[in-house]
């Protein structure tokens, strides 16, 4: 049998409906946030994990110039190693049909039988290449889905500098390129860079490296120490023209799944965290004032002799209910927009499928958190109500100290009219309340700031640092290092206007103990297209001597302008130098090193050589020179800067911004709960008085005044500290969200003020529209019949 | 602190003993002495009205019986039991299983049904009637399902007598019971009040400003500006439907 009180409490419940669906809404919409991006993470995570260990994910790899294949039995023997796969890798242009830009391509080989031992590929469809057939080549998915080819297509290639067409037999994935990214660029292209496999004989001889191998994975034993297998694979390769081994660590497409995953995470954390926070705070404002105004009941049933933990726990229960009703909707919504967002992820992190994952603990904390902070919320109002003797409760509040509000006293009250003196009294009466009240609405239209400050910072980001300081409209690269005459012969070209050569050298950079990997870019003296920016965002002339780091670079590795800097060139002759750092720049995209051409080529013991040149151009010529630039031989690449924004938005950009997007809902969905429970428990406070007033003669309309003028004054207080809230904690988002990839600067357009000024006063607006029907509605006769 | 647990002492026995009680409020800037030294007993089983004008304190000290509210200096005994100095928790006990209450306007709960309200006081009872025994003592019996906003005042307030007396009080304390009620319906709950007196040999103390009420008591305690101003014994009790107001 239910208790009377049970009964009360589902009807109460039943009562105050509109009131309990915003409360749930607002927790549900904090909730939701929080499970959304914590299980899309951890799905991420778990399906890369998952990946890695299946197809077999090596520990180290190692790139090489040529060695015979004889000298992988003394890498097998190295100490610590498990497993070693020597391949082939080669870069190649390829053409494909319809498509101008050029398009690059990794070819990896594959044993001429069966599957690698490590890093094997996930046949997505077709079949692997198989032995005899020269022309077979197994396609990355990312490339195929971008020009849509299928086993049947067929590709151009040039293989140093031999053309050929090779036939597409399957469609793979591979643990190595879950983020296909070329390298020396920070944005994928999955239209104009592809991985390829291959069978190992046809490719040695297309690489003309007959008997040998250029690239080597390995796989540890168990406890085996990767620094120690480092340093002996580097000592085996070393006259053989070694690169560097590396970790997986280093690995590239590891390192920018962890670097993304990082941003991903710290995103996850922060965002729900400051929600949940927010919505509960906002949970135990409601929670408080609603009990508040049951003072009267709470009093009758202490009258009874119900005790006061009886009072809290039917209390608690009431607001427990609508708060896990809130909970469950705000999970199931969290999981179904989690796997939304994981599919999303999906077309940019290549996994062969999706382990979808929901950790109980996350869904644990977030019960936790709202139902601690209603549970609070309505204990502290409880007891702060049992205090009272139940005979004083019972009563009417004591009227409150009475005086004049502030405006008033400064002489303004001849002009007030007696309702908007009511207004300002009842705000200047009980400041506290008020003051919670703006403080609510402020957190919730600050949420919807945060929801939009993203994609300013992003637009900001760009702007600077593809619009701002560079100019060039195409980026040429060379296959190989080239003298500055293939420069000039590129400036006579039709329609181009000016260019500018660079260099790039891949480098490790250390400074006391702290290393990094990334590369060295040296620009001419009087460089007007790759502009370098101080922390001010002016453009900063490179320094004859020493080198230029990115501030995010320099900060990473602790080092100031002036101490000198360790710089293991890994190209060519792989020179070592101590090298002072001049200055730094601010880059929000990528990080790197840049030092004066003529120094770089010193520092490489080389003559002026250069890796590319950057180039203006007319719109009209641009096709006509990249058609060109597409049948050079020596030409390895070459890229659009406006695609590359494209691309940016189009790839990097969109998770972080649907994520964003679906926050902003979020946040819509909590201001307008705030409120309207605002309102509603406004309006319950006072509809006596309010009433009174009816019988009296005011009109509807002016008992409204009276009552949304109050909602009307405290909205407007709330949105200039809502924005103010909203820009502090885009800026403490912003502190955390540093990662190699990109550093989003903290930049909030007046727009997306305006924007949140809009949806807090929209959601004030359709509250008031709902209460004003209510005020209609208000029983005079009971308030006459009542006491008091 | 330990309450006695009979229902009922035989009549003559003091209930309550209130010995000097003053009591000063606090009314936002404003202090009300509303009791000034109040000393006075109460017998088990005998209809007690207290008799005042608005203001003369007469609540103050029913609230303070009741263990609502708290004297600011002096002492309350219940049945020997301090009532002053007593802890949330006792007073708890105190009214959960001793007092009963009938309020002017009869603080229904308003989401739940004549039967209910009545239930909710039984649920926490030691050994209460039935919701429906008590309702149909008042002459409720047939609007049990009935919702507070479907019923009269008068009726109303015979839910709040049968609320009151359904855990079979010791102590039944009514403030101003008839205050919002015409006199045809004031007679109707007043019957209610004297039957259960006499069948339950409840105390029962009504505090009105309504002379006509006192012809029916026992005993009346006439109070004026927080001072006891005569005590008078009834021989002869009037029926309530003799009187008339």
């Amino acid at each position: 049998m239910i208790r009377a009180l049970d009964r009360k409490l589902l009807r109460d419940l039943w009562g105050m409906k509109g009131q309990a669906v915003a409360i749930a809404l607002v927790i549900g919409a904090g909730v939701a946030t929080f499970i959304m991006a914590r299980s899309t993470l951890d799905s991420l995570m778990l399906t890369q994990q998952g990946f890695y260990r299946r197809y077999r994910f090596a520990d180290v790899f190692a790139s090489l110039r040529q060695a015979p294949d004889a000298v992988r039995e003394r890498l097998a023997r190295i100490e610590g190693v498990q497993d070693v796969e020597t391949r082939v890798t080669t870069a190649a242009r390829l053409d494909v049909e319809g498509f101008t830009d050029p398009v690059t391509a990794l070819i990896v080989s594959l044993p001429d039988r069966g599957q690698p031992l490590l890093n094997s590929i996930y046949l997505r469809a077709g079949r692997s290449v198989e032995p005899g057939h020269n022309d077979e080549v197994v396609v990355s998915e990312a490339f195929a889905e971008a020009h849509q080819l299928h086993p049947g297509s067929r590709l151009g290639a040039t293989i140093r500098g031999k053309q050929r067409t090779l036939r597409i037999v399957g469609v793979a994935l591979s643990p190595e390129f879950v983020y296909q990214l070329q390298p020396g660029a920070v944005i994928p292209d999955f239209r104009t860079y592809a991985i390829l496999w291959m069978a190992r004989k046809p490719l040695e001889s297309a690489a003309e490296m007959e008997g040998g191998f250029n690239d080597v994975a390995i796989r540890l034993q168990a406890g085996a120490s990767v620094e120690d297998v480092i340093s002996r694979v580097d000592q085996v390769l070393a006259r053989y023209g070694g690169l560097g081994a590396i970790s997986r660590k280093d690995q590239l497409s590891n390192r920018y799944l962890s670097e993304e995953f990082k941003q991903l995470r710290q995103m996850a954390t922060m965002l729900p965290v400051i929600f949940l926070g927010i919505a509960a705070f906002l949970l135990n404002v409601v929670v408080t004032r609603m009990i508040t105004a049951q003072r009267e009941q709470l009093a009758i049933l202490k009258a009874f002799g119900y005790s006061t933990a009886d009072v809290a726990l039917h209390y608690i229960k009431l607001v427990v209910l609508v708060v896990l009703a809130g909970v469950a909707v705000g999970v199931g919504a969290g999981i179904w927009l989690a796997k939304g967002m994981v599919v999303m992820y999906m077309q940019f992190y290549r996994f062969p499928e999706i382990l979808y994952v929901l950790r109980p603990p996350v869904v644990v904390t977030a019960t936790l958190v709202s139902v601690g902070a209603a549970v609070t919320g309505t204990l502290y109002s409880v007891l702060k109500a049992a205090r009272i003797p139940p005979a004083e409760a019972m009563q009417p509040a004591a009227p409150a100290g009475h005086g004049p509000a502030l405006v008033e006293r400064m002489g303004l009250a001849r002009w007030l009219s007696q309702p908007t003196k009511m207004i300002l009294r009842n705000i200047s009466r009980r400041p506290a309340k008020a003051l919670l009240t703006v403080v609510g609405i402020a957190f919730a239209c600050g949420i919807v700031v945060i929801g939009g400050f993203y994609r300013n910072s992003l637009d900001y980001m760009v702007a600077v640092q593809f619009r701002y300081a560079q100019q060039q409209d195409i980026t040429v690269t060379f296959v190989e290092p080239a003298s500055e005459r293939a420069m000039y012969s590129l400036g006579q070209m039709p329609g181009v206007k000016l260019v500018e050569p660079f260099r790039v050298a891949p480098a490790e950079f250390q400074f006391e103990q702290r290393m990094h990997r990334t590369s060295i870019r040296g620009i001419p003296e009087g460089n007007s297209l790759f502009r370098l920016l101080n922390t001010k965002l002016q453009p900063v002339d490179l320094p004859p001597e020493g080198i230029v780091l990115t501030d995010f670079l320099a900060n990473q590795l602790k080092i100031h302008p002036g101490q000198m800097l360790t710089v293991r060139v890994l190209e060519g002759r792989r020179p070592v130098r101590q090298i002072p750092v001049a200055a730094v720049v601010r880059e929000f995209v990528g990080i790197s090193g840049y030092m004066r051409l003529p120094a770089l080529n010193r520092l490489m013991r080389e003559g002026p050589a250069i890796s590319g040149v950057y180039m203006t151009t007319g719109a009209a010529e641009r096709p006509a020179i990249l058609r060109k630039l597409k049948n050079m031989p020596r030409v390895a690449g070459a890229t659009l800067r406006e695609s590359a924004v494209t691309n940016f938005y189009r790839t990097m950009a969109r998770q972080m911004l649907i994520f964003v997007s679906i926050n902003t809902i979020m946040a819509m969905t909590i201001a307008f709960g705030v409120v309207y429970n605002s309102v509603r428990i406004a309006l319950s406070e006072r509809s006596r008085e309010l009433a009174s007033l009816r019988v009296l003669g005011f009109t509807v309309g002016e008992i409204a005044y009276i009552l949304l003028g109050e909602l009307a004054l405290l909205t407007i207080a709330a949105l200039p500290l809502g924005c103010y809230i909203g820009w502090g904690l885009s800026a403490f988002i912003v502190r955390n969200l540093q990662t190699e990839l990109f550093r989003v600067p903290p930049v909030i357009f007046p727009s997306t003020y305006s924007f949140a000024a809009t949806v807090v006063v929209s959601a004030a607006l359709i509250s008031s529209a709902m209460v004003s029907r209510k005020l209609a509605l208000l029983d005079l006769v009971a308030v006459l019949k009542a006491r008091e | 602190m330990r309450m006695p647990t009979l229902p009922n002492t035989p009549a003559g026995e003091v209930v309550f003993s209130v010995r000097g009680v003053t009591k000063v409020y606090r009314m936002g800037e404003v202090e009300v002495q509303a009791l000034r030294g109040i000393t006075l007993d109460l017998y088990s089983g005998e209809f007690v009205v207290i008799l005042g004008p608005s203001g003369s304190g007469k609540s103050t000290l029913l609230n303070i019986l009741g263990g609502l509210d708290r004297a600011t200096a002096g002492t309350v005994r219940y049945r020997g039991a301090d009532l002053t100095h007593a802890g949330d928790r006792q007073l708890t006990e105190y009214r959960r299983y001793h007092a009963g209450f009938v309020f002017q306007f009869y603080n229904l709960i308003p989401s739940l049904t004549a039967r209910e309200n009545v239930a909710a006081v039984t649920e926490i009872a030691r050994s209460p009637m039935k919701p429906e025994e008590a309702l149909s003592m008042v002459g409720l019996g047939e609007r049990l399902d009935h919702f507070p906003s479907q019923l009269s005042g008068g009726e109303q307030q015979r839910v709040a007598i049968a609320r009151a007396i359904a855990k079979r009080p010791a102590v039944l304390l009514c403030d101003e019971p008839t205050g919002a009620l015409d006199s045809a319906t004031g007679i109707v709950v007043l019957e209610a009040l004297a039957g259960v007196n006499r069948g339950l040999k409840t105390t029962t103390a009504v505090i009105t400003h309504n002379a006509g009420i006192a012809m029916m008591a026992d005993r009346v305690v006439r109070m004026s500006d927080g001072h006891i101003t005569g005590v008078e014994q009834n021989p002869y009790p009037r029926q309530p439907r003799e009187l008339t107001w």
